[in-house]
C-alpha cells in the first residue's frame, strides 16, 4: 500500500474501481464503472454528480461495501473494505424505513445491531430524533409521517451510529420541491454549525444547484462506462447564497460540462481543478449505435417551441428552474435536440438551429417530415429498424430481433429503454409502427415511399 | 422546527383496570383450560385391535369432538409455520439448497396427498406403538400437507423480493442474522404468509374429514373428532347426526375466523410495505379489546427485559455476514459436481420408480391409469367450465356493487373453507334415489368445494376494475357481449386465473374422495383416477398407489405447465390493470 502524504487525513479511498454486470443471456458483460478513483477527506462534503446511468449509485454502494467491485479496492481508514463498511451510514432515496417499527425503533436499529443496552440506546436515539426536529414523534409509525418527516427519520437513523462518512443517495429527490429545499437547508445548517454527527459527507445527486449548495468538491462522472471526468472545487464561503455571481458561474459551468460530454471539466472561467488522470478512453460501446437520449418526440417538440418563444436561446439552469425540471429530466431532451441537429449547446446555453426552428414552427405534417429526415440522418438505431423492415418482403419483423442486438451492448433494462425511444421516434416520424402486445414492428401501409426513395 | 401534534402513546391516560382486562383474563384462562383438557386426551393408549377409541353419535359429544379436531388443525398450523420458516429460509439463502428445494416444493405441491394417507398412517403408528399419538400425527400430517406448501412458497417469494433499499439498510447497519430475520424478513413476508395460512387452513377441514377415520389394510382406524363423527353417522345412516355435525363445523369455522384470523389479519396490517395509510384498514373487535386492555401491555413490559436478553443472545449466535451476500464464493468445480450429482440422483429415482411400477403392474396397467386420468381430467375441465359460466356473471354483478360485495365476499370465503366432504352424504343419498351415475355425480361433488374459489376471485377481480373505466364503458354505450368482451373479461382475467388454478388443484385432490362414496354399506364408484387411488389405498396396494398418485401428479403438473402458467403470464403482462 502506498502511503501518501497526509494519508491520515483521508477517510475513504477507492482506487481503480471497475464494476461489470453480466449482460442477459450470456452476452458478456456490461461495464458500469471503469477505473474510478475517489477519495473522501476528513471534514469535507463531496458531491457525486452525473447523468442517469453513469453509475453514481453503483459507486456509492461499492464504497459502502454493499456490493463488491469487479476489480480495484476500497479502503476505509486504513483497512480494506470487505463487506458492509462499518464507518459508513447511509440515507436512502426512498427512506428505507421499516414500516412496522416506530420512529424510535427505526432509529435504534443500528445501535441494537451492535448489542447496545436498552437505556443507552434510548438516550442516544432520543438525542438524534431531537436533532432532526422530530421531538414528540418517537412512537409514531412511518406511515403516519409525511415524506419530509420520513426522511428526517432516515437522517436520525444514520446520525445515531456516528459514522465517519455519511452517505446520501439522492436524499431529497423523493420529496416535493419545498420540502426538499427546507430539509436541504437544515442539513446545510447542521453542517455549518460544526456539530454534525459525521466527519464527512458523500452525497449523490443529479441536482446541480444542490451540489454547489452543499459540497466542497463536486466529482463529475461520465457515462458509458461510468468514469470520473474531473472535479470542480466549490470555493464558496458558507453559508452559501444562491444570488452571488460566483454561485451562478459555478452552476453555469457545471451545466456546460454536463451537457457536453466532450468538454474538459477544467476548461472553466472560474477556478477549477483538473484531476491528474485524464478520462480513460471508453471501450467503444456500440460504435454503430450510440445510445439514444431518452426523450419523447412530443417533449422535444415542446422544448423547441418554448425556446423559439424565448428568442431561440436560453440559459440551461434558468430553463430547468422555469420548467421545474431536474437536470436529469431536462438534459435528455436537450441531448436529443442536439443529436438530431435541432439545437446546439454552449456555455450553459441552448440555442435553436434553423432546422429546429423549422421543426418547431411548421404544421404537424411538415414537422413530421423534418423530424423523419433528421432521425434517419442522426439516429442509427431507428434507421436500422427502418431499413430492416424495408428489406423484408412483408415489411414485418419481431421486436425481439432488435432487442437481441441491443442486448449485446446494454443491460436488459437499458436495451428496452433504447428500443422504446427508437420506437417512439419511429412512430412519430411515421417510419414504422409497433404493437407492444404482439411484439411486431411493421411498415405503415400508406407510407407513400420513404423520404429516401 | 416541528411541533409535536399529539402526545406519545404511553402518556395517554387510561383507567387502571377495565372490563376489557377482565374479558382478556377470562378468555385466556378458558383457552388454557380447554387446551390442557383436550391435549391430554391425545395421549390415550391404543392397542389395536382390542382398544380403539369409539365414536358415540350422541350430540352432547359434538363440542368435545369439535375441540379435538380444532386442536389438530392448530397443531398442524404450528408445524406448517415451523416448516415454512426453515425451508423457505434455506431455499432463499443458499444457492445450492435452492436448486433442490424449490423444484421439490413444486412437486410436493402437485402431489395429491390424500393418496398417501395409508402410507403415512402405517408409518406413524409404527413410530408410536401403543399410543394414539401415532394416529394423531398421521392426521395432523395430512392437514400439514394441505397447508405447508402454499405458505412456504409465499415466504420464499417474499424473501427473494425484499425491497432493495430495506435490504441494503439492514446490511449496512449490520443487523445480526437473527435481527435481520425478525425485524426485516419475517415482517416483510407477514401479510402474504397470514393470507396463505388462512386460505390453506380452511382447506385443512377437508383433510380432517378425510383422515380422522380411515381404513388401511382392512383395519379401520378412528380418532375422536368431527370427521370421524361424520363417518360414523354415514355408516349408521343417521341423517340427524349429520345435520348436527354440519351445524357444528359451520359454527367452528365462524368462531375461529372471529377469534383467530380476523384479529391476526387486523394486527398484520402494520406489516404492509406501502408507506401511506390504507384507505380501509381491516378491523377486529377482539384485537380492539386487546388493545384497550392494560393487562397485555403490563405483561409485555414485565417480559421486555427477558425478551431483550434473549434477543441479544440469539443475535450473538448468528452474527452478520462478513461479506455481502452476492460474493459468497463458490468454486465452479463444486458447482459442476453438485449439478452432476443432482442430475444423477433425479434420473436414478425416476428410473427406479418406473421400473418398480412396470415390474409390479405391467405396462397395460399404466395405460389404463392414464386413461382413467383422462376421465378425471375431463371432469375437472367440465367443472371449471361450468363453474365459470355459472359463477362469473354472478361474481361480476356482486363485485360491481360494493355494498353487495362487502356482504357476499365473507360468505364466499366461508363456503370455500367449509369442508365439502361433510356434504357428500346428502349428495350420495340424492344420487342413490335418482339413480344418477357417480360418473357424472362426482363432478358435482368435486365442485362443491372447488367452485367457490372461482366465485370469490371473480368478485375480487370485478371490484378491482376502476370505476372510471366502467363509467367510460357506460358513456360509450358498451352493453351486453361487447361490454364483457372489451371490459369485463380483460378486467377480471388475472383474478379468474388465480381462482382457476386453486379450483383445479382442489378438484384434483377432491377426486380421490369424490369418485368413491359410501352411504351405510352401499358404495358408489366412478371410473376415474381418483377412485383408482382410493381403491388402491383401501387395499394398501403399494404399486398401484404409486402409479395412481404418480399419474395424477403428472396430470396436475402437465396442466399447470401447459395451460395455467401461460395464462398466468398473459394475465401478468397483458391484462394488468395497474
Ligand atoms: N444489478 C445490476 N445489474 C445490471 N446492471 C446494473 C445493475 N445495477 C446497475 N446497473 C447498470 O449500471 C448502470 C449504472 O447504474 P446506477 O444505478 O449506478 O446509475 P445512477 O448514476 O445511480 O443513475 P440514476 O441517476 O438513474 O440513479 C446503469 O446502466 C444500470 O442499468
Ligand atoms: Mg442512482
Amino acid at each position: 500500500m502506498v502511503t501518501l502524504p497526509g494519508n491520515n487525513n483521508i477517510l475513504l479511498r477507492a482506487e481503480d474501481l471497475c464494476k461489470t454486470f453480466p449482460l442477459p443471456e450470456g452476452n458478456g458483460v456490461f461495464t458500469a464503472l471503469k477505473d474510478v478513483s475517489v477519495t473522501v477527506r476528513n471534514g469535507e462534503v463531496v458531491a457525486l454528480l452525473g447523468r442517469s446511468g453513469s453509475g453514481k449509485s453503483t459507486l456509492l454502494r461499492i464504497l459502502a461495501g454493499l456490493i463488491p467491485p469487479s476489480s480495484g479496492e476500497v479502503q476505509s481508514g486504513n483497512k480494506a473494505v470487505r463487506g458492509p463498511n462499518p464507518d459508513v451510514a447511509m440515507v436512502f432515496q426512498s427512506f428505507a424505513l421499516l414500516p412496522w417499527l416506530t420512529v424510535q425503533e427505526n432509529v435504534e436499529l443500528g445501535l441494537k445491531a451492535r448489542g447496545m443496552g436498552r437505556e443507552e440506546r434510548r438516550a442516544r436515539a432520543l438525542k438524534a430524533i431531537d436533532m432532526v426536529g422530530l421531538d414528540g414523534f418517537e412512537s409514531a409509525y412511518p406511515k403516519e409521517l409525511s415524506g419530509g418527516m420520513k426522511q428526517r427519520v432516515g437522517f436520525a437513523r444514520a446520525f445515531v451510529v456516528q459514522p465517519l462518512v455519511l452517505f446520501m443517495d439522492e436524499p431529497f429527490s423523493a420529496l416535493d420541491v419545498l420540502t426538499a429545499e427546507n430539509l436541504r437547508g437544515e442539513i446545510g445548517d447542521l453542517w455549518e454549525a460544526g456539530t454534525f454527527p459525521a466527519k464527512s459527507i458523500l452525497i449523490v445527486t443529479h441536482n446541480i444547484e444542490e451540489a454547489v449548495l452543499l459540497a466542497d468538491r463536486v466529482i463529475i462522472l461520465g457515462s458509458n462506462p461510468g468514469f470520473v471526468r474531473g472535479e470542480v472545487q466549490i470555493d464558496l464561503s458558507r453559508p452559501r447564497n444562491r444570488a452571488t455571481p460566483r454561485f451562478k458561474a459555478l452552476v453555469d459551468h457545471i451545466y456546460t460540462v454536463m451537457t457536453n460530454p466532450a468538454a474538459k471539466v477544467a476548461e472553466a472561467v472560474t477556478k477549477v481543478v483538473e484531476v491528474a488522470k485524464p478520462p480513460t478512453p471508453q471501450k467503444a460501446p456500440p460504435e454503430q449505435f450510440p445510445p439514444l437520449p431518452h426523450a419523447r418526440a412530443g417533449g422535444l417538440s415542446g422544448l423547441l417551441e418554448l425556446l423559439v418563444e424565448q428568442g431561440g436561446r436560453d440559459d440551461l439552469p434558468m430553463l430547468a428552474d422555469r420548467l421545474r425540471l431536474e437536470v436529469d429530466d431536462l438534459l435528455p431532451i436537450v441531448d436529443a435536440a442536439a443529436l438530431l441537429g435541432f439545437a446546439k449547446v454552449a456555455q450553459g446555453d441552448v440555442m435553436v438551429t434553423p432546422e429546429g426552428h423549422a421543426f418547431a414552427t411548421s404544421t404537424i405534417l411538415e414537422s413530421k417530415e423534418i423530424f423523419r429526415q433528421q432521425v434517419l440522418d442522426h439516429a442509427p438505431l431507428v434507421t436500422l429498424i427502418y431499413q430492416t423492415l424495408k428489406e423484408k418482403n412483408d415489411g414485418e419483423m419481431r421486436a425481439d430481433f432488435f432487442l437481441d442486438i441491443l442486448d449485446e451492448h446494454y443491460p436488459d433494462e437499458e436495451a428496452e429503454r433504447q428500443f422504446g425511444t427508437a420506437v417512439d421516434w419511429g412512430r412519430y416520424s411515421e417510419l414504422f409502427e409497433y404493437d407492444a402486445r404482439s411484439g411486431w414492428l411493421w411498415l405503415p401501409e400508406v407510407a407513400s415511399g420513404g423520404p429516401d426513395e | 422546527m416541528l411541533q409535536p401534534t399529539f402526545p406519545p402513546r404511553d402518556e395517554l391516560q387510561r383507567p387502571a383496570f377495565s372490563l376489557a382486562d377482565i374479558a382478556v383474563l377470562l378468555g385466556t384462562l378458558a383457552l388454557l383450560y380447554t387446551f390442557a383438557r383436550i391435549g391430554t386426551d391425545m395421549l390415550v393408549s391404543f392397542r389395536p385391535p382390542d382398544i380403539i377409541p369409539g365414536i358415540s353419535l350422541d350430540p352432547a359429544n359434538l363440542p368435545y369432538y369439535a375441540a379435538r379436531s380444532t386442536l389438530r388443525m392448530f397443531v398442524a398450523l404450528l408445524w406448517s409455520l415451523t416448516f415454512t420458516l426453515t425451508y423457505g429460509y434455506l431455499a432463499a439463502h443458499s444457492r445450492h439448497a435452492e436448486v433442490i428445494l424449490v423444484p421439490l416444493l413444486d412437486i410436493l405441491q402437485s402431489i395429491p396427498v390424500l393418496g398417501f394417507l395409508s402410507v403415512t398412517v402405517n408409518g406413524f403408528i409404527a413410530l408410536f406403538p401403543g399410543s394414539l399419538l401415532g394416529l394423531e400425527f398421521a392426521c395432523i400430517f395430512a392437514i400439514f400437507t394441505g397447508q405447508a406448501w402454499n405458505m412456504t412458497f409465499s415466504f420464499y417469494h417474499s424473501l427473494k423480493t425484499l425491497p432493495r433499499e430495506l435490504d441494503e439498510a439492514a446490511t449496512l447497519y449490520r443487523l445480526p442474522l437473527w435481527q435481520r430475520f425478525t425485524r426485516l424478513e419475517v415482517p416483510t413476508a407477514m401479510v402474504g404468509l397470514i393470507w396463505n395460512a388462512m386460505m390453506s387452513f380452511g382447506g385443512g377441514w377437508f383433510f380432517i374429514a378425510a383422515s380422522e377415520s380411515i381404513s388401511v389394510l382392512n383395519q379401520h382406524y378412528t380418532l375422536p373428532g368431527l370427521g370421524s363423527y361424520v363417518a360414523a353417522a354415514i355408516a349408521a345412516r343417521d341423517l340427524r347426526a349429520l345435520g348436527l355435525a354440519l351445524l357444528t363445523i359451520g359454527a367452528v369455522i365462524v368462531l375461529i375466523d372471529q377469534l383467530f384470523w380476523k384479529p391476526l389479519v387486523a394486527w398484520a396490517d402494520k406489516f404492509k410495505i406501502e408507506q401511506s395509510s390504507a384507505s380501509e384498514a381491516p378491523e377486529s373487535w377482539l384485537l380492539n379489546m386487546f388493545r384497550a386492555a392494560q393487562l397485555p401491555q403490563l405483561i409485555g413490559e414485565f417480559l421486555a427485559p427477558a425478551g431483550e436478553a434473549l434477543d441479544k443472545f440469539l443475535s450473538r449466535l448468528a452474527l452478520p455476514l462478513k461479506t455481502p451476500s452476492n460474493t459468497w464464493v463458490s468454486s465452479p468445480w463444486f458447482d459442476r459436481f453438485f449439478n452432476a450429482l443432482l442430475v444423477f440422483l433425479t434420473v436414478g429415482l425416476l428410473a427406479g420408480g418406473i421400473r418398480f411400477v412396470v415390474n409390479e403392474v405391467g405396462v397395460g396397467e399404466v395405460a389404463y391409469a392414464a386413461l382413467l386420468g383422462l376421465a378425471t381430467f375431463g371432469r375437472v375441465a367440465l367443472l371449471l367450465g361450468l363453474g365459470t359460466l355459472f359463477w362469473t356473471p354472478i361474481g361480476v354483478a356482486i363485485g360491481f356493487n360494493p355494498r353487495l360485495a362487502r356482504l357476499a365476499q365473507p360468505i364466499a370465503q366461508f363456503l370455500a373453507s367449509f369442508p365439502a366432504n361433510f356434504l357428500f352424504p346428502f349428495a350420495t343419498i340424492f344420487f342413490v334415489r335418482t339413480g344418477i351415475s357417480l360418473d357424472w355425480g362426482s363432478i358435482l361433488l368435486m365442485s362443491l368445494g372447488a367452485q367457490w374459489y372461482i366465485l370469490f376471485n371473480t368478485i375480487a377481480g370485478a371490484m378491482s376494475v376502476p370505476t372510471d373505466l366502467r363509467e367510460m364503458a357506460a358513456n360509450l354505450g358498451l352493453r351486453g357481449w361487447r361490454l364483457w368482451r372489451d371490459l369485463i373479461i380483460p378486467g377480471i382475467f388475472p383474478a379468474w386465473v388465480t381462482g382457476g388454478i386453486t379450483a383445479s388443484g382442489g378438484a384434483w385432490n377432491a377426486s380421490i374422495v369424490s369418485e368413491m362414496v359410501t352411504w351405510g354399506n352401499l358404495t358408489l364408484t366412478a371410473n376415474g383416477l381418483g377412485a383408482y387411488v382410493a381403491l388402491a389405498t383401501a387395499h394398501a396396494d403399494w404399486p398401484r398407489i404409486a402409479l395412481g398418485v404418480g399419474m395424477m401428479s403428472l396430470y396436475v403438473v402437465g396442466a399447470n405447465r401447459l395451460f395455467w402458467r401461460r395464462l398466468y403470464t398473459l394475465a401478468e403482462t397483458k391484462y394488468r390493470l395497474t
